[in-house]
C-alpha cells in the first residue's frame, strides 16, 4: 500500500533475528462490526425476525408440538448440510446426497429383512454411505473430474441402485423400540431427544471447519487450490475426506430417515439434495468456495424449517413453502452480489481482476 | 482530421490515482508512426497504469491523450480498439476450446447472407495474416496448448487485421525463450515497416537496444526522459531508472559453508528436465541460472514435491524426500517460495495471518484445535521480523503491494524453520527498496546456516548473491561454476550451450 | 540490469507446409468427433437389443417409439446444451415444462383459443421464465446453478399452487393436438419431426452464426469474452431464453403426447437433460460440445430406458445404468481431453 518505491530504499536490516519493531492490530475493524456485518449475522437475524413474527401472528406456532415436528423434519437436512458445507467451501459440490440417503435406507432395510441384526445393518448402511462418498471423492480427486458432473452421475447411479434393489416395494416392518427411539422426547415435554446428537454434530463440524488445521486447508483450497497445494495442503486428501464425510453423514441420515418414517424405500428423500444445498447457500456459504460458516448454515437450515412450519400452521400448502424457499435462495445470492457491487461503487476501487485485463494487477499502488 | 505530421500517439502529463494511492503522477509519451518506442521503468514506475489508460481500461484523472493529433478519451477497451489501438499483454487471453482462426475473428467474423459466417473467407484471411507476419501457426488447431509466444502472435495478427495504428506490447518477452524473442522482434520490425507505431515495454536492455528507435524512461510515476536509442548507453538509462547509482545492491555476507543439506541426483522428467544433479550445503547460496523455459522452476517444484518426476532422487540431510509429497518435504525441512506469487504463493483472498500460518497450521494446533489467537500471534511476529507493511492481520493478502506480498510468502516459509529454502525469482515484480531487503535477508539467512537454492533470471542477482552457480539449458545441467568463475559470459555461454549445439 | 538472452539466431521457418488433402481430413474429423462415438454406442445398443428382440425396432410400435419417446428429452437437451456451452446450467427446465404444460391445459380448458395460439403462448411463457433466469444470472453475476435451483422451486411451487388438486385430463385437450402427438408423417412420428426441426435449427445457428460462436467463446473463457468486447450478457440471456422456450415447447409436446397433466409433470427431468448433454459430449464447464451430441445423448438415455428389460435387466435399474453412462461419459471426455492436450503440447515441443 506504500506510495511508489524508491524512497523506501535503504532500510534497517530485515534479518530473521531482528528485534520486533512493527506492531499490528488483529483486525482493521472493531469486533462488533466484524460479527454483525456478516452473512451469518444476516441469516440469524432474519431467522429471529421470522420466529418473532410467527410467534405473534401464527396460531399454535409457540406450541411444543411445532418444535417436535420441526426438529424431526429438518434433522436429515441439518445433518447433511454440515459436511456439505465442507464440500462447498472447497469449491466442490455433492448432488448425490439424497440418493445416498435412499440407497443406505434400502440397504438398511434389505439387510434387516435378510436377518441381519438391526444394529449391524445400521452400521453397514453407514459404512456404505461413506463408501458412496468415497467413490464421489475419488472420481473428483484422482481423475480430476468436475464434481457437478460426477455427482449428477452418482445421483442417478445411487438412486438407481436403491430403486433397483427394492423396485416399488417398501420394507415397513421395523421394531418399535427402534422407531420409537428416533422420535422419543425428553420426559413429558415434546422436545425430541435427537436434538442432542444434532447439536453434538453441529458443534463437531463447527470445530472441524473453524478450529482445526484441516478446516484451514478447506478454506485455502476453496480460495486458491494451487496456493494451498504449494503450501503443504494435501488438496486431494482433504477433498476426498470432505466427500467421505458427506457420504457417511448421508448414510446416518438414511438410517434416521428409515426409522423416522418406518419405511425403507427406493424413492426416500427424493429431491432432498436441492433442499440441503439451498439451506447451505442460504446460510451464506459461497458457491465459489472459500467462504462460509457453520452458524450461518444452521441458520439457513432452521430458516427454511421455521418458514415451512409457520406457513403450514398458517394453513398454507407445501407449494407456497417451495416458492418461499426458492425466492429466499435467489434473494440471498442476488443480495450478496448486489451488496458487493454497492460496496465497490462506494469505495470506487479500480476494476477488479475479473473486469480488468488478465495481467492487470489492480492492487492499489503496486503496479 | 488526423494530421500526417502529428505523432501517432501522444500522452502529456497524464495522471491517475486509486483512492489515496497515486499510481501515475505525470506520464508523458510521444510515439511516431513507423517507429518502435521503448518504455522502461522499474516495477511500480507507472508503466502498466499508463498502458491501461491507453488501452481504455482505466480513465485518466488529468492530462492529455492525443491519437493521431486528435484529443481522445477512451471509456472502454472497445473504444480504444475501434480507434486503432491494440495492446498485447504478457499473457494473452484466448478461448482455449476454439480454433486459432475463430480466436482471431471472434465477435467480428466475416458473414455472408443471413448472418452466416463465411468460414472459408475467415480461414483464408487468417492464413494471409500469418504469412504477412512471417510466422507458422496452424489456423485450424485449437488455442489450447499454444505457447505464450504463439498466443502473442495471434494477438498481434488480430491487431493487424483490425488495422491497428498503435500497438503496445506490455513486457511481451518476459516469458519467451530466445528463439521466440527473435521471432517477436522480427514481427515488431515488420509492423514498424508497415507504418505502425509500436510501444515496447521490457526490462531487458539488450532487446530494447537491439529493437527500438527511441526510449522513454519513467520513474516513480513520472516521466524522466526520451532519447534516440543511439544517443544513450545502458548505464545511463539504468542510472535514470533507479534515480541513483546502483551500488551495494547485493550485500553478500561471508558465511561458513557446512555439510551437504540438499542432494538431488539424476532428477528426470521427460520433456522438462533430464538427469539433474544438485547439492546445496549449509550456509551456501546456490544460484540456479538459465533462460526462461530451461526447466529451472520445474526442477524446483519437482524437488519440493508439488510436481512429479520420473526418475532420480532427492535427499535432505541424508533422508530421502519422497516424490509428490510436499507435506513430507516440509516436515524434513524444505521450503519453496514459488515464482508465481499470485497463483502459487498466496491465497490472495485470505488475510495476511492465515497466509503466514498456512504452512505451519498443523504445528500451531494444540490438541488438534487451532485458534485465530495463536495464528495471529505467530503471524504478527513474522510480519514484524520481515517488516510487512500492513495495518492489521486481517488485511487481505491480495491488497498488498508486490514487495509486501513477497514478504508474506517469505514469512510463511521462514516460520516453518526450513533447513533449505528454495526461492524462485526472489525479487520479480517488487520495488527496488524491498529488493535490497530481500537480498539482505537471504544473505543473513545463509549466514545463520540455512542452505538456499535461488532461481533468478536476473544475471546480476545470480552473480551478486550466489556462492555457486548451476546453469541449466533446455532441461540439462550445462555448467556448475564457483563464485569466482561465474561471470556474465561464462553463465551465458552455458545457458545457451545446448541450443547452439543443436543449431550447428 | 542485463538479463539472460541468447544470441539472435535465424528467424523461425517461414511459410506453411502444404496442407494435406482436405477431403480426407474432413472425414477424419467426422470420425474423430465425440458425437460419432456416442452415435456408435447408440447404434450398438440398438443392434444388441434388436438382435435379442427384433420387435424393439422392427415393429410398428417399436419403430414409432424409437423416435417418439425421446422427442421431449431431445428438445430439452438441445436447450440445456446451449446453456451449458456458455458455462452455465439450467436446472429449472423441468419446472418450466410442468408450468407451461399446465398453462396450455388451462388455456384449452378456460378459453377457446386456437391450438396454434396456445402453443405460441406456452413457448412464449417458457421464454419469459427462461429470461428471468438469464437476467438473474447475467446481471447478478451469480452462478446459474444456484439461480436455477431457486427458480426450480419457485416455478414448481407456482405450478402446484395454481393447479392445486386439479388435474387436466386428455378429454380437456383438443383432439387436434392429441392426434398430432400420436400420428406420423411418412412413418416418422410428428413429435419426432418437431424435435428434428428444433435440433436442425439450433445446430445450424450454433455453428454458423456469430451469436452461436459467441456462446462457445463465453463458455470457453468468460473473462476473455468480456475482454473481446462480446455482448456476453445478451448472449447468456439468449441461451437461457432459448432453453426456457424449448422447455415451453417440451411442455406442449408433453400435452400432445400424454394428454393428462398431473402434479408430477417434468419432475426430475432437468437432471436427465443435463445428463443427456453430458453423455453427448457437452463439457460441463462450457466451451465445447454440440447440440447434436446432446440430442444423441437423449436418444441413448431413452433407448436404454426402453431397452433394459429386453436385455434381461429389470427396468428398475434404469437410473443406475443412466448414472453409469454419465460417469463413463465424463471419464471418457477427461481421458480424450488429456490425450489431446498432451498431443498439442508434444507438437509444440517438437517444433
Amino acid at each position: 500500500m506504500s506510495a511508489p518505491s524508491t524512497q523506501a530504499a535503504p532500510k534497517t536490516p530485515a534479518g530473521a533475528g531482528t528485534t520486533t519493531t512493527r506492531s499490528y492490530a488483529d483486525s482493521s475493524r472493531p469486533l462488533a462490526l466484524r460479527l454483525l456485518l456478516t452473512r451469518d449475522a444476516a441469516v440469524l437475524g432474519l431467522l429471529a425476525a421470522v420466529v418473532a413474527y410467527a410467534l405473534v401472528m401464527v396460531p399454535n406456532f409457540d406450541s411444543q408440538l411445532t418444535i417436535y415436528f420441526l426438529v424431526l423434519d429438518i434433522a436429515p437436512i441439518l445433518l447433511i448440510a454440515l459436511p456439505m458445507t465442507l464440500v462447498i467451501v472447497t469449491g466442490e459440490i455433492d448432488l448425490s446426497v439424497a440418493s445416498i440417503v435412499a440407497v443406505t435406507s434400502v440397504l438398511f432395510g434389505v439387510l434387516t429383512r435378510e436377518g441381519a441384526p438391526i444394529a449391524l445393518a445400521a452400521v453397514l448402511a453407514v459404512v456404505a454411505g461413506a463408501l458412496a462418498g468415497a467413490v464421489n471423492g475419488l472420481l473428483v480427486t484422482r481423475l480430476g473430474l468436475p464434481s457437478l458432473a460426477v455427482t449428477i452421475g452418482t445421483l442417478a447411479l445411487y438412486r438407481g441402485v436403491a430403486v433397483g434393489l427394492l423396485g416399488t416395494t417398501a420394507i415397513t416392518d421395523w421394531p418399535e423400540t427402534w422407531t420409537d427411539a428416533v422420535t422419543a422426547t425428553f420426559g413429558e415435554s415434546q422436545i425430541p431427544v435427537i436434538v442432542v446428537p444434532l447439536a453434538v454434530a453441529a458443534v463437531l463440524f463447527g470445530l472441524l471447519l473453524h478450529f482445526t488445521s484441516f478446516g484451514r486447508g478447506l478454506f485455502a483450497i476453496g480460495l486458491s487450490s494451487e496456493s494451498a497445494r504449494f503450501s503443504g495442503v494435501d488438496v486431494e486428501r482433504t477433498k476426498l475426506l470432505a466427500f467421505v464425510l458427506t457420504g457417511l453423514v448421508s448414510g446416518i441420515a438414511g438410517v434416521y430417515f428409515t426409522l423416522r418414517y418406518g419405511s425403507s424405500r427406493g424413492d426416500n428423500a427424493t429431491g432432498m439434495e436441492l433442499q440441503v444445498i439451498a439451506a447451505v447457500l442460504l446460510g451464506g456459504v459461497s458457491i465459489f468456495g472459500g467462504r462460509g460458516a457453520i452458524p450461518g448454515v444452521l441458520g439457513g437450515v432452521l430458516l427454511i424449517g421455521v418458514i415451512g412450519s409457520a406457513l403450514r400452521l398458517d394453513g398454507q400448502s407445501a407449494n407456497v413453502i417451495q416458492i418461499v424457499t426458492g425466492v429466499l435462495l435467489v434473494a440471498s445470492v442476488v443480495s450478496a452480489a448486489l451488496l458487493g457491487w454497492l460496496s465497490r461503487r462506494v469505495r470506487r476501487r479500480p476494476p477488479t481482476a475479473a473486469e480488468a485485463a488478465p495481467p492487470a494487477v489492480p492492487t492499489a499502488g503496486g503496479m | 482530421m488526423p494530421s500526417p505530421t502529428a505523432p501517432a500517439l501522444r500522452l502529456h502529463e497524464v495522471s491517475k490515482s486509486f483512492g489515496s494511492v497515486v499510481a501515475l503522477r505525470s506520464g508523458s509519451l510521444s510515439v511516431d508512426a513507423g517507429s518502435i518506442h521503448a518504455l522502461v521503468g522499474e516495477n511500480g514506475a507507472g508503466k502498466s497504469t499508463l498502458v491501461k489508460i491507453i488501452a481504455g481500461l482505466y480513465r485518466r484523472d488529468g492530462g492529455v491523450v492525443e491519437f493521431q493529433g486528435q484529443a481522445v478519451d477512451f471509456r472502454s477497451t472497445a473504444e480504444a480498439k475501434a480507434a486503432g489501438i491494440a495492446v498485447i499483454y504478457q499473457e494473452p487471453t484466448l478461448f482455449p476450446d476454439l480454433s486459432v482462426t475463430e480466436n482471431l475473428f471472434m465477435g467480428r467474423q466475416p458473414t455472408s447472407r443471413w448472418g452466416r459466417i463465411d468460414r472459408r473467407a475467415m480461414r483464408a484471411e487468417a492464413e494471409r495474416l500469418f504469412a504477412r507476419l512471417g510466422v507458422d501457426v496452424d489456423p485450424d488447431r485449437p488455442a489450447d496448448g499454444l505457447s505464450i509466444a504463439d498466443q502473442q502472435i495471434i494477438e498481434i495478427a488480430k491487431a493487424l487485421s483490425l488495422d491497428a495504428r498503435v500497438l503496445v506490447m506490455d513486457e511481451p518477452t518476459a516469458a519467451l525463450s530466445g528463439n521466440e524473442v527473435d521471432r517477436l522482434m522480427t514481427v515488431a520490425r515488420t509492423l514498424r515497416d508497415s507504418g505502425c507505431a509500436v510501444v515496447f515495454i521490457s526490462h531487458r536492455f539488450d532487446e530494447v537496444f537491439a529493437l527500438c528507435d527511441t526510449i522513454t524512461v519513467m520513474r516513480d510515476g513520472s516521466y524522466v526522459s526520451t532519447d534516440a536509442v543511439a544517443d544513450v548507453t545502458v548505464e545511463e538509462i539504468v542510472r535514470r531508472l533507479v534515480g541513483r547509482e546502483v551500488t551495494d545492491l547485493y550485500p553478500k555476507q561471508d558465511a561458513e559453508i557446512g555439510e551437504v543439506l540438499l542432494e538431488v541426483t539424476g532428477l528426470t522428467q521427460p520433456g522438462l528436465f533430464t538427469d539433474i544433479d544438485l547439492t546445496v550445503r549449509a550456509g551456501e547460496i546456490v544460484g540456479l541460472a538459465g533462460l526462461v523455459g530451461a526447466g529451472r522452476s520445474e526442477v524446483a517444484q519437482a524437488v519440493f514435491g508439488v510436481d512429479e518426476y520420473a526418475a532420480g532422487e532427492v535427499r535432505l540431510g541424508g533422508e530421502r524426500v519422497p516424490p509428490r509429497d510436499p507435506v513430507r518435504a516440509m516436515d524434513l525441512g524444505l521450503a519453496l517460495v514459488p515464482e508465481d506469487r499470485r497463483r502459487h504463493g498466496l491465497v490472495l483472498d485470505a488475510p495476511i495471518s492465515r497466509n503466514i500460518t498456512l504452512a505451519t497450521r498443523g504445528r500451531l494446533s494444540r490438541g488438534g484445535l487451532l485458534t485465530s489467537r495463536r495464528e495471529n500471534a505467530t503471524a504478527k511476529e513474522w510480519a514484524a521480523r520481515l517488516e510487512v507493511k500492513a495495518a492489521a492481520m486481517d488485511t487481505l493478502a491480495g491488497t498488498l503491494s508486490g514487495g509486501n506480498q513477497q514478504k508474506v510468502v517469505l514469512a510463511k516459509w521462514l516460520s516453518t524453520a526450513p533447513k533449505v529454502l528454495i526461492i524462485d525469482e526472489p525479487t520479480r515484480g517488487i520495488d527496488v527498496g524491498t529488493k535490497a531487503e530481500v537480498h539482505r535477508l537471504l544473505s543473513s539467512l545463509a549466514a545463520e546456516g540455512m542452505g538456499i537454492l535461488m532461481i533468478s533470471s536476473e544475471l546480476p542477482e545470480v552473480l551478486g548473491m550466489a556462492d555457486r552457480v548451476v546453469v541449466l539449458c533446455e532441461g540439462r545441467k550445462t555448467a556448475e561454476l564457483s563464485r569466482a568463475d561465474a561471470t556474465p559470459e561464462s553463465v551465458m555461454t552455458a545457458a545457451t550451450a545446448a541450443g547452439q549445439e543443436k543449431a550447428s | 540490469m542485463t538479463t539472460l538472452a541468447p544470441e539472435p539466431t535465424s528467424p523461425a521457418p517461414q511459410g506453411r507446409k502444404p496442407s494435406s488433402g482436405r477431403g480426407s481430413s474432413r472425414l477424419a474429423t467426422v470420425l474423430k468427433a465425440r458425437e460419432t462415438g456416442i452415435l456408435l454406442a447408440l447404434i450398438a445398443f440398438l443392434a444388441v437389443t434388436t438382435a435379442i428382440n427384433p420387435r424393439f425396432v422392427f415393429s410398428t410400435d417399436g419403430f414409432r417409439d424409437l423416435f417418439l419417446t425421446p422427442s421431449i428429452l431431445v428438445v430439452l437437451a438441445v436447450g440445456q446444451a446451449m446453456v451449458i456451452i456458455t458455462r452455465n446450467v439450467d436446472l429449472s427446465v423441468g419446472s418450466i415444462l410442468g408450468l407451461t404444460a399446465y398453462l396450455a391445459g388451462r388455456l384449452f380448458l378456460d378459453t377457446g383459443l386456437p391450438i396454434l395460439v396456445v402453443v405460441l403462448l406456452a413457448i412464449l411463457a417458457g421464454a419469459v421464465l427462461g429470461l428471468v433466469n438469464g437476467l438473474l444470472v447475467a446481471f447478478a453475476r451469480v452462478p446459474a446453478l444456484v439461480i436455477t435451483l431457486g427458480t426450480l422451486y419457485v416455478y414448481r411451487g407456482i405450478y402446484l399452487q395454481w393447479a392445486g388438486s386439479d388435474r387436466i385430463n386428455a378429454s380437456d385437450i383438443p383432439d387436434g393436438l392429441l392426434s398430432f402427438g400420436t400420428s406420423s408423417l411418412l412413418g416418422i412420428p410428428r413429435l419426432a419431426i418437431v424435435s428434428f426441426v428444433v435440433l436442425a435449427i439450433a445446430a445450424y445457428w450454433m455453428r454458423t452464426s456469430r451469436g452461436g460462436r459467441e456462446l462457445y467463446a463465453i463458455g470457453s473463457d468468460p473473462a476473455a469474452a468480456t475482454l473481446y468486447g462480446l455482448k456476453d450478457k445478451q448472449r447468456i440471456l439468449t441461451a437461457f431464453a432459448a432453453s426456457g422456450a424449448l422447455a415451453g415447447l417440451a411442455g406442449i409436446l408433453y400435452v400432445s403426447r400424454y394428454g393428462t397433466i398431473s402434479s408430477g409433470v417434468g419432475f426430475g427431468i432437468e437432471l436427465e437433460a443435463v445428463g443427456a448433454a453430458v453423455i453427448g459430449g457437452v463439457a460441463i464447464f462450457g466451451g465445447s460440445g454440440t447440440v447434436v451430441g446432446a440430442a444423441i445423448g437423449a436418444y441413448l438415455l431413452t433407448s436404454i430406458d426402453r431397452g433394459l428389460p429386453i436385455l434381461g435387466i429389470p427396468d428398475f435399474w434404469q437410473r443406475a445404468v443412466v448414472g453409469l453412462l454419465i460417469l463413463g461419459a465424463i471419464v471418457l471426455d477427461k481421458v480424450l481431453a488429456e490425450r489431446q492436450h498432451k498431443k498439442l503440447l508434444a507438437e509444440r515441443h517438437r517444433s
